[in-house]
């Protein structure tokens, strides 16, 4: 029996403002815990919530970039269920007002686009944290209260890989717009997964199941390949797939049913009585939408027509937002950009992935990368030279033409130093010009290396074996 | 569900049930008492039934205003010993709690 | 000591305070020393501090000699113990905020703070104000010093019983069905409800966030036009506090009520009212004409459904506000539970009272799913309606006049176990919270018992000045009212 799988994503995105959502505590990662705190968002007798303006401008910003709907009237809601993490046991989100409604996201399924449709994007606050010791747990609630913007999708993916890729394509997109750092180590960017199949043929959904605990886009990978293979080894037995909320352990990699005590969710959302409604004024919305960047794919297409690049190169370059500035900063300066795209693709994005930086971290200013290029096209520097530049640049910054200068990596290109190293190469080398002479092409190359050790590197190639082949012509 | 309607007309509650998802023990004798009580409650409230409703909008708020935001500014929140004074229990400057058994 | 406590008045007290007639220590000297004598019979306070009050009061008898001035500088207040004040217990009445010490002051605290206020101690209520009488403290019972059998009303009734037996000034109380002016009826002091939003609400431990407002319990109008005064503003820790002008609200208040029109709202004067209190109220009503008002009866023709109205609003907000009381980060928790679930289910079973169950049990109940539409949004709608009856009635009035409650304070015990019963009491004064309007309690007349009888002045949100006009022409007007027994004792 084949199976159609249907995979909707409720994706919970931490917002990058200075201050928590509701109170002015920090939202600083890493402090010692309850150290971010105040009777707000500790949930205090008597303390009561203000909206921190700069989220609601970073969840519009959000919405725009997808192509939301921005709701011109919004508001929040109390969700009541009771957690430890939970200081007021009631989560202040939106229920029915949210700030975006409607969007989508594209991405590529077998080299052709596919359109993920986005249902709203609402903010609410962040829990705390739970650690468990022995014996007992404990919270901590520094990260409580923390803005955070939930992206719902329509269940649109078809298959763990489509999921993986749609969460990718809304991180670029969200990096693109600095609303978030995005950072799943510090659980900037976690996922709840419903996933259901049906038999081939069946119109209506399947009864759909909901993972819970996907704190990296590996885990919610796993974790559909898991549930999918579960819920079809279910069916295939003639059982019925129960609608529950079940969790991923990353440790087994498998998912299991949460222990639930009530017979079913009952959330009673009414409207939030601390906080007045917001009403977006459209010119304060086209004010933040002049601010938008612009969308990966508009960048892309830029990008192919202003540097002349191929589809492939300008792919890679846009896939993450401070490596595309990067590029720019760097192609605008020169005459290039084709050299500068290969300096990005192959050195750069290497050196990134060794070290394991960011490319915001990297030593080599992009001024400093279009003059390397530069150096190499004057044919000041070689090549091998040029990639000489690059590590010590890597290493310790600087400019390309001051490091030259100072190691003497200029290259060699007098005609009379370069004619004394290939007579000194032939004569200590008889075989090879036989060889050439023989009418073996290749044995140039060898005489070329000898030339560049004795040179150091420094000789220019063409001009070596420019005259190489005329000294051997004769 | 949480209750029907009984053939007198009179709505029962499942107090307990009820009690429960506001994570509160009843013990036999409140529920007794509070079902009676809450029984006469609700048949009186349900006078608002009456209206013709349709038309009006509700009223969240008592005064309609809108849009009261703050700038994303940070001040200092409170000192960390003064919040864990108030704790019932206290680990490793954390709120400790029964274990979680997710 | 020349000063008599058991009617100094704020004002009075002021004038005593900058006339030299006695410091601020001396002042709160002389108010413990009443609280000493009488507190064990009324039980107004939950606790009272006198060293930090002692401590208050020199730093404002230095502030003082040093020639700085503030609007209520040394005078003693007793504070509801709903309100945060940093360093203080607030108990909210009830035993699950057993150990809770507030790390923060409430805006209104604060601005009292600023402008030298003393404060004495933590006034008894209802267990989160959930009430009308201070049964439903989980402390002790208030009795109502005009007649120790009798109860204060409530839910600020240690308000009240502090202020009617000289063992406050004046008193803070917060109102979210007639918690501040039924507790001043019953125990013949001045009680205003300023307008949802005219004082910020932060640190008011919620009941009922769209419903609830603080204000004073006082001897005369005039004092509580200063406290209003001094506690109003917009604040930035309050979204749904309003950015209003700050009228002068104790000074201007005329002596005649000349081109001023009242209305008499024909829903108040309900069946089944007290007598002495229709008598009382009437003759009030007689008052005002006399001193120049034109009095005329209006309608406010969703009145009936208001109480029911109230209850599923107010429920279905406390529900959610007290959600917060779970033993994890401050007050008290159970012993020996398995889980934070059960953890959770012991500490409030423990922890609140019948009253506060009941009321979170039919709030949790009118949201549930499947019930919202019918309780809680239709709830909403009739409080659209309820607003609107007094819009409209306002355009033609400057303010209303009605009984406060229905009957006078009845017996401790009483109706204890018919909560319906007990919340029907609550019609003539919930409908000034549903409609976020200002409302105003002053004392009018004695039952042949010998139990004041308050008279309500309704007026327009954001129009304190009305109905605060009325009442003081109408003080005036009527002239001293006796003293409680007690106080002669």
């Amino acid at each position: 029996m084949n199976y159609i799988v249907s995979i909707g994503l409720e994706v919970h995105v931490q917002l990058r403002t200075k201050s928590k959502m509701f109170c002015s505590c920090d939202t600083g990662y890493g402090a010692p815990p309850n150290t971010h705190v105040c009777p707000v968002c500790l949930g205090y007798p008597g303390a009561m919530p203000v909206m921190n303006k700069e989220a609601i401008r970073m969840t519009v910003l959000a919405g725009m970039m997808i192509g939301s709907e921005i709701s011109t009237y919004s508001k929040f809601d109390r969700k009541s269920y009771f957690y430890p993490d939970m200081p007021k046991n009631y989560q202040i989100t939106q229920y029915d007002k949210p700030f975006c409604d409607g969007g989508a996201v594209e991405i590529m399924v077998d080299g052709k686009p596919k359109t993920i449709n986005v249902t709203r994007i609402h903010l609410e606050e962040d829990v705390g944290k739970n650690m468990h010791f022995r014996g007992s747990s404990g919270v901590d609630f520094n990260r409580a209260g923390i803005p955070l913007m939930e992206i719902v999708s329509e269940p649109d993916m078809s298959s763990p890989q489509e999921a993986y890729d749609y969460l990718t394509a809304l991180k670029q997109i969200i990096t693109y717009t600095d609303i978030s750092n995005c950072n799943q180590e510090e659980g900037n960017m976690r996922c709840d997964v419903n996933c259901s199949i049906r038999p081939e043929g069946q119109t209506e959904l399947g009864t759909k199941t909901e993972l819970k605990n996907l704190n990296s886009f590996k885990a919610a990978f796993h974790a559909l390949e898991y549930e999918i293979a579960r819920q079809k080894e279910v069916l295939e037995a003639g059982g019925e797939i129960v609608q529950e909320t079940r969790r991923w352990d990353p440790d087994t990699f498998e998912t299991y049913s949460m222990r639930v005590k009530e017979k079913a969710h009952d959330y009673r959302y009414f409207p939030e009585p601390d906080l007045m409604p917001v009403v977006l004024d459209m010119e304060l919305v086209e004010e933040w939408r002049s601010g938008l960047p612009e969308l990966p794919e508009v960048r892309k297409a830029r990008i192919i027509t202003q540097y002349g690049l191929p589809e492939y190169d300008a792919g890679v370059l846009v896939s993450e937002k401070a490596l595309a500035d990067y590029f720019e900063g760097a192609a605008e300066l020169s005459k290039n950009p084709k050299a500068i795209s290969n300096w990005v693709m192959t050195e750069v994005l290497r050196f990134l992935s060794e070290k394991e930086i960011e490319i915001t971290e990297l030593k080599v200013m992009p001024k400093a990368l279009s003059e390397l290029v530069s150096l190499v096209d004057d044919k000041t520097i070689n090549m091998t030279t040029a990639k000489e530049v690059f590590a010590i640049m890597c290493e310790k910054g600087g400019e390309p033409a001051g490091i030259v200068k100072e190691q003497g990596l200029a290259q060699v290109s007098d005609d009379g130093v370069i004619d004394a190293f290939v007579k000194q190469a032939m004569a200590e080398n008889p075989k090879s010009v036989e060889d050439y002479k023989g009418g073996n092409k290749a044995a140039v190359q060898f005489l070329v290396g000898q030339v560049m050790r004795m040179s150091k590197g420094k000789a220019n190639p063409q001009m070596v074996v420019g005259l190489l082949m005329d000294l051997m012509k004769g | 569900m949480v209750d029907e309607v009984d053939q007198d007309g009179i709505e029962r509650i499942d107090v307990r049930y009820v009690a429960n998802l506001a994570r509160l023990y009843l013990d036999d004798s409140e529920v007794d008492t509070f079902q009676g009580q809450m029984e006469g409650i609700v048949e009186y409230v349900k006078q608002i039934g009456e209206l013709d409703l349709s038309e009006i909008e509700p009223t969240s708020h008592a005064r309609p205003i809108q849009n009261i935001l703050r700038e994303d500014v940070v001040s200092p929140g409170l000192d960390h010993e003064l919040v864990m004074d108030n704790a019932p229990r206290e680990k490793d400057g954390q709120f400790a709690v029964p274990q979680i058994i997710e | 000591m020349g000063i008599e406590i058991s009617s100094l008045t704020v004002h009075g007290a002021l004038d005593a305070l900058s006339g030299g007639e006695c410091s601020s220590e001396e002042l709160v000297r002389d108010v413990v020393a009443e609280i000493a004598k009488r507190d064990a019979e009324v039980g107004a306070y939950v606790s009272v501090d006198e060293e930090l009050a002692l401590e208050q009061a020199r730093a404002a008898d230095a502030a003082r000699s040093a020639g700085k001035c503030g609007r209520l500088l040394g005078v003693p207040i007793a504070i509801k113990d709903v309100l945060n004040v940093e360093g203080q217990s607030c108990t909210c009445g009830s035993k699950i905020l057993e150990g809770y010490t507030s790390p923060y002051d409430a805006t209104a605290i604060a601005k009292l703070r600023a402008e030298g206020a003393v404060f004495l101690g933590r006034a008894n209520m209802d267990e989160f104000a959930m009430g009308s009488t201070t049964q439903n403290s989980a402390y002790k019972v208030t009795h109502n010093p005009w007649n120790l059998d009798c109860v204060p009303g409530g839910s600020s009734g240690g308000s009240a019983a502090a202020v009617a037996a000289g063992e406050a000034i004046a008193a803070l109380g917060t109102d979210t069905g007639g918690s501040i002016r039924q507790p001043a009826s019953f125990c013949g002091c001045v009680g205003l409800k300023p307008s949802y939003g005219r004082i910020s609400r932060y640190g008011l431990v919620a009941f009922a966030s769209s419903l609830d407002q603080i204000g004073p319990i006082t001897k005369n109008v005039r004092d509580a036009a200063l406290l209003c005064e001094v506690m109003s503003g917009v604040d930035k820790m309050d979204s749904s506090s309003m950015d209003e002008p700050i009228p002068q609200l104790a000074v201007d208040l005329p002596a005649d009520l000349k081109g001023v029109t009242l209305g008499l709202p024909k829903e108040y004067f309900v069946d089944g009212m007290d007598d002495d209190v229709r008598r009382g109220v009437m003759a009030a009503v007689e008052k005002c004409r006399e001193l120049g008002a034109e009095i005329k009866e209006v309608s406010l023709p969703h009145t009936k459904y208001a109480v029911s109205t109230y209850y599923i609003i107010a429920t279905a907000e406390a529900s959610a506000n007290l959600a917060r009381f779970d033993g994890v980060r401050y007050g008290k928790r159970a012993e020996g539970a398995t889980d934070p679930i059960d953890m959770y289910g012991k500490t409030r079973a423990e922890g609140f009272g019948a009253e506060v169950k009941r009321r979170i049990i039919l709030g949790t109940y009118v949201l549930s799913s499947g019930y919202y539409d019918a309780y809680y949004l239709s709830a909403q709608k009739v409080r659209t309606l309820i607003r609107q009856d007094f819009e409209k009635v306002f355009e033609d009035c400057d303010a209303l006049l009605a009984p406060v409650t229905p009957s006078p304070a009845y017996r401790i015990g009483e109706n204890l176990d018919d909560p319906l019963q007990m919340y029907l009491g609550d019609i003539c004064t919930v409908t000034a919270n549903l409609a976020g309007i200002c409302g105003l309690s002053v004392p009018c007349a004695m039952t042949e018992s010998g139990l004041p009888v308050g008279l309500q002045i309704l007026g327009p949100a954001f129009k304190e000045e009305n109905i605060l006009k009325v009442g003081h022409a109408y003080e005036q007007a009527r002239g001293d009212m006796p003293l409680p027994e007690i106080l002669k004792r």
